[in-house]
């Protein structure tokens, strides 16, 4: 099938105006006919079900949680990026654009891009109606902050919880709509199949996690804001049970997965402290605006931090990058990083580590509060004192949960950081409209791959989900069920149901069957530690070759030997993890074979023998200006389809942030 | 700091689901990791039993870095286990000495009846912000977000009630399983900026009406929630809520708007 983008014709700015103005409407009365399910409660789910079922379709919405609340949107902390220039810094919606477009290494879509940043602004107006509480200035207006690979300040934020506030938000309009209706909400509930009926997505079929019952759920359209994939690493920031089945199973019904090994290495995360761990902590990367991050010059120096002086410590960052210094993208802090720990300058007992230090920021910002107080000849432990006070203000939450996790004190000793698995640029692939190759399946967040290219931007996978949910998929979801309005709902006693139900079903004895001596748990630490060696921050063709086969073997071991105790009819997570774990052996297989067809290095995705003599990462854009889109066939068997990025406004360079 | 391992033994909360009875079944761990945070101890519990073909314990966690508001543990008589501020999955093994006993607990009240072992059905919560815990604004209806100034001490104030993560520990935690702390958070975060003030008085008569229909207990001025909520939630949200709920009785807030 040739893959149709189906970008609106007309200049950049025209684009989404005119599709706006010209695309299908339904009228309230069919709306009231149609029904949507939504699969997933993020900031991508709860803002899609909440904007419909205030538009009056009869929406279902889905979590494995126990309450939609809970959905892993809630721990991002720094931010969430829009086009307000309110700081009068030279902002606009061509800025955040382009910077979106060069910080995914031109490997994104730029209408779609485009898009995003034309609705930020919106998204930030509809957050403060709903009582999102942003942070602010004195004078009662909207406070920003800076955030890596930008030079404006358009990030807002509440304190380092803004992803918690926004979410809240987002559930509370949701819950609005439950209490109207229009949406009946399905908690610790997991999809675990699309149904499809004449070549088009028609409903899913669902555990519930606490009976193990299966259940059937007509939709004439289905949506999964299901998330990002990033557990298949094992440890990464993302919660325990985000996962990549809902996606997984859409690929295997037709829809094409979009760079699968586009993953973002997030460079400020607590270093693993040993075998025991279950997941990893990010630090937010706001605490890059005002800390610095350096290692010892010195190979190998086991002295205290504060005990290593000024000309003795290598601020790495701010050398290799003067002009954004600490605020360089994440891809290139992430690969600064190892770059220093792998010749022998990590610090910390593992040395798999290097500093991130707020002693020349408390003394700037003590020294500015003196002013501000009027002190005069104030003391250092007066100017320690309140410059403390403002960075506790700032990034309280953060210090805290950094102590609560290492017993460190990061006001008097310099925090250990090391990157982390963070989030999937990739995902499944979908149009303009946010539509998958299955007619009816739609996919929006961090389940589709559309608008981050090969690196994603801080502060932008919230703008992207609220923008897909509030702003996007009201119109476009429309413009295509106004041609279903004459199909009657389809009783869930249809053919394809049962046999979706009853592979399902199969699928759940045979895992059940096995009865073998291995946990579920170990075998997805062992499928981690393949994708994180070879298919983590540096990959090269023959670490990829070996991985695939690694794969492939341990899955096999998987469906041969895996123990799940508990029955099918009860509650029981050891089945519901084997279920998703099963999902990561197929998907690192797939992620393996992209990140081995991609012959160069870009954003996220970095192959060792491509990169420049200063070990930049080096594209090749005569080659790869494509989205790599590959289609299930069969066990191990996927077809990879091209689309290829034309770019009409910004011209591809060499990303520089020297 | 110093790191150390050490062997425990564990009193947890068994209960195959909510209609049969529970039992406190006794397990020993062995050579834990003062690194480990409590929630990974449970996970080295959880492998040991599957190796011993038996079957894991279930508890609620989600995001382990305290912000999700899913693990609910009621460790050693406390809601989230002893330290201040802190949920279950930030709880870190250093707390813990070798030779120590932790009883571990579900969360107890009757409008959080268990779903097995350490598993608590907290819906009442979201049908609590169905009653009224929201602004009633459309997509696409907002004005310009600058457009209303809010004094940065209001703004800072309702945010500090909107941290509320709803994992219950304040209703746990009370002799009365009272759910005014997590009402009062909402009621406080929302009463205190602009947008939410047109609907305040329905929102509070709605949501204590809902929350009395849950079964959830009165306020005693017991103390309890604030002591042990993660986030910090002040009484003062509670003392808000009643003068908001008697406002709103005094100008005849309706309990059915929407």
């Amino acid at each position: 099938m040739a893959l149709n983008s189906k970008i609106p014709a007309g200049s950049l700015e025209e684009k989404w105006e005119k599709y706006k103005s010209t695309c299908k409407l339904v009228n309230p009365a069919n709306k009231r006919q149609l029904e949507i399910i939504v699969i997933g409660t993020g900031l991508a789910g709860a803002s899609a079900a909440a904007s419909l079922g205030e538009l009056g379709y009869k929406v279902k919405t889905f979590c494995f949680q126990d309450s939609p609340r809970r959905a892993h949107s809630i721990a991002a902390q720094g931010g969430i990026n829009a086009a307000k220039n309110y700081q009068n810094d030279g902002d606009s919606t061509f800025r955040l654009f382009y910077d979106t477009v060069k910080g995914g290494d031109y490997r994104s879509r730029e209408a779609n891009v485009y898009r995003l940043a034309s609705v930020s602004a919106n998204i930030i107006d509809q957050c403060v109606a709903q009582g999102v509480p942003f942070a602010r200035e004195y004078g009662g207006l909207l406070s920003n902050r800076s955030f890596g690979g930008t030079q404006v300040q358009r990030t807002f934020y509440a304190a380092g919880q803004t992803g918690q506030q926004l979410l809240i938000g987002a559930y509370q309009a949701l819950e609005r709509q439950v209490a109207l209706g229009n949406v009946t909400q399905y908690s610790r509930h997991e999809m675990l199949e699309v149904v499809t009926i004449d070549g088009k997505a028609r409903g899913v079929i669902v555990r519930n996690l606490v009976t193990g019952e299966l259940e059937r759920h007509f939709g004439h359209a289905v949506l999964l804001c299901s998330g990002g994939y990033g557990n298949v690493f094992y440890l990464s920031t993302n919660a325990m049970g985000s996962n990549v089945t809902a996606a997984w199973k859409a690929h295997k019904k037709g829809a094409y997965f979009g760079n699968p090994c586009f993953t973002q290495i997030h460079p400020t995360c607590i270093p693993v402290s040993g075998d025991h761990q279950s997941k990893l902590t990010l630090m937010s990367e706001s605490l890059r605006n005002d800390g610095r991050i350096w290692v010892p010059k010195k190979q190998g120096d086991n002295r205290k931090p504060n005990d290593i002086p000024e000309e003795e410590r290598d601020y790495y960052l701010e050398r290799r990058y003067p002009a954004f210094g600490n605020l360089v993208p994440r891809d290139v802090a992430s690969r600064a990083a190892k770059e220093r720990c792998d010749a022998g300058y990590g610090v910390g007992a593992s040395k798999q580590a290097v500093y991130l230090d707020y002693a020349s920021a408390i003394q700037r910002y003590g020294k500015i509060e003196v002013n501000k107080q009027g002190i005069e000849n104030a003391d250092a432990a007066t100017i320690t004192k309140l410059g403390k006070e403002v960075v506790k203000e700032k990034y309280g939450n953060l210090f805290e949960m950094y102590e609560k996790i290492t017993g460190e004190n990061p006001y008097e000793v310099p925090m250990r950081i090391y990157p982390a698995v963070h989030y999937t640029m990739g995902g499944l692939w979908v149009d303009y409209e946010l539509q998958t190759t299955v007619p009816g399946l739609y996919a929006l967040g961090e389940a589709n791959f559309s608008d981050h290219g090969a690196n994603r931007l801080g502060a932008s996978a919230l703008m992207q989900g609220l923008a897909d949910g509030y702003f996007v998929i009201p119109y476009t979801l429309g413009n295509n069920l106004a041609d279903d309005i004459r199909t009657k709902a389809i009783p869930t006693d249809h053919p394809a149901f049962v046999e979706a139900e009853n592979n399902v079903r199969d699928r759940i004895n045979k895992l059940m069957s096995i009865k073998g001596t291995e946990s579920v748990e170990s075998f997805h630490k062992r499928l981690g530690k393949i994708m994180w060696d070879k298919c983590g921050m540096a990959r090269n063709a023959q670490g990829l070759k070996e991985a695939i086969e690694e794969i492939k073997a341990l899955r096999k071991e998987f469906w041969s030997n895996v123990r799940i105790p508990g029955d099918v009819n009860e509650f029981n997570p050891e089945l519901d993890k084997a279920n998703r774990v099963a999902d990561f052996l197929e998907l690192g297989e797939l992620m393996c074979m992209d990140a081995l067809n991609r012959n160069e290095s870009c954003g996220g995705h970095f192959r060792e023998e491509y990169q420049t003599e200063e070990g930049e990462a080096q594209r090749q854009d005569d080659q790869y200006m494509y989205v790599s889109a590959w289609e299930y066939k069969g066990d191990s068997n996927f077809e990879l389809h091209k689309e290829e990025l034309i770019y009409d406004v910004v011209h591809p360079t060499q990303r520089s942030y020297k | 700091m110093e790191h150390y391992h050490m062997n425990l033994t564990l009193k947890v909360w068994k209960q195959k689901n909510k209609n049969e009875k529970g039992r406190f079944e006794t397990y020993q761990v062995k050579n834990i990791s003062s690194e480990m945070s409590f929630l990974e101890m449970f996970d080295v519990l959880n492998e040991q039993l599957v190796a011993e073909n038996k079957e894991p314990i279930a508890f609620d966690h989600d995001c382990r870095e305290g912000i999700c508001g899913m693990c609910s543990m009621y460790i050693n008589g406390r809601a989230h286990g002893p330290w201040h501020h802190t949920t279950t999955c930030q709880l870190h093994m250093r707390e813990y000495k070798d030779g120590d006993t932790i009883v571990v607990e579900p969360w107890r009240a009757n409008s959080f009846p268990v779903i097995k072992d350490l598993v608590v059905d907290r819906q009442a919560f979201d049908r609590i912000i169905q009653a009224g815990g929201y602004v009633s604004v459309n997509t696409g209806n907002a004005v310009d977000a600058n457009a209303i100034p809010i004094e940065k001490h209001d703004a800072d104030e309702s945010f500090a009630s909107a941290a509320c993560i709803g994992c219950g520990a304040c209703v746990a935690a009370c002799p009365n399983a009272s759910a005014m702390l997590f009402v009062s958070a909402k009621v406080s975060h929302l009463s205190l900026l602009p947008q939410g003030d047109p609907e305040r008085k329905t929102r509070v008569m709605n949501m204590i009406h809902q929350m009395d229909k849950e079964g959830f207990g009165s306020c005693t001025n017991i103390g309890a929630c604030e002591a042990e909520c993660p986030k910090g939630i002040s009484l003062e949200n509670i003392a808000r809520l009643n003068r908001e709920y008697l406002g709103a009785m005094f100008e005849g807030g309706s309990q059915n708007a929407i």
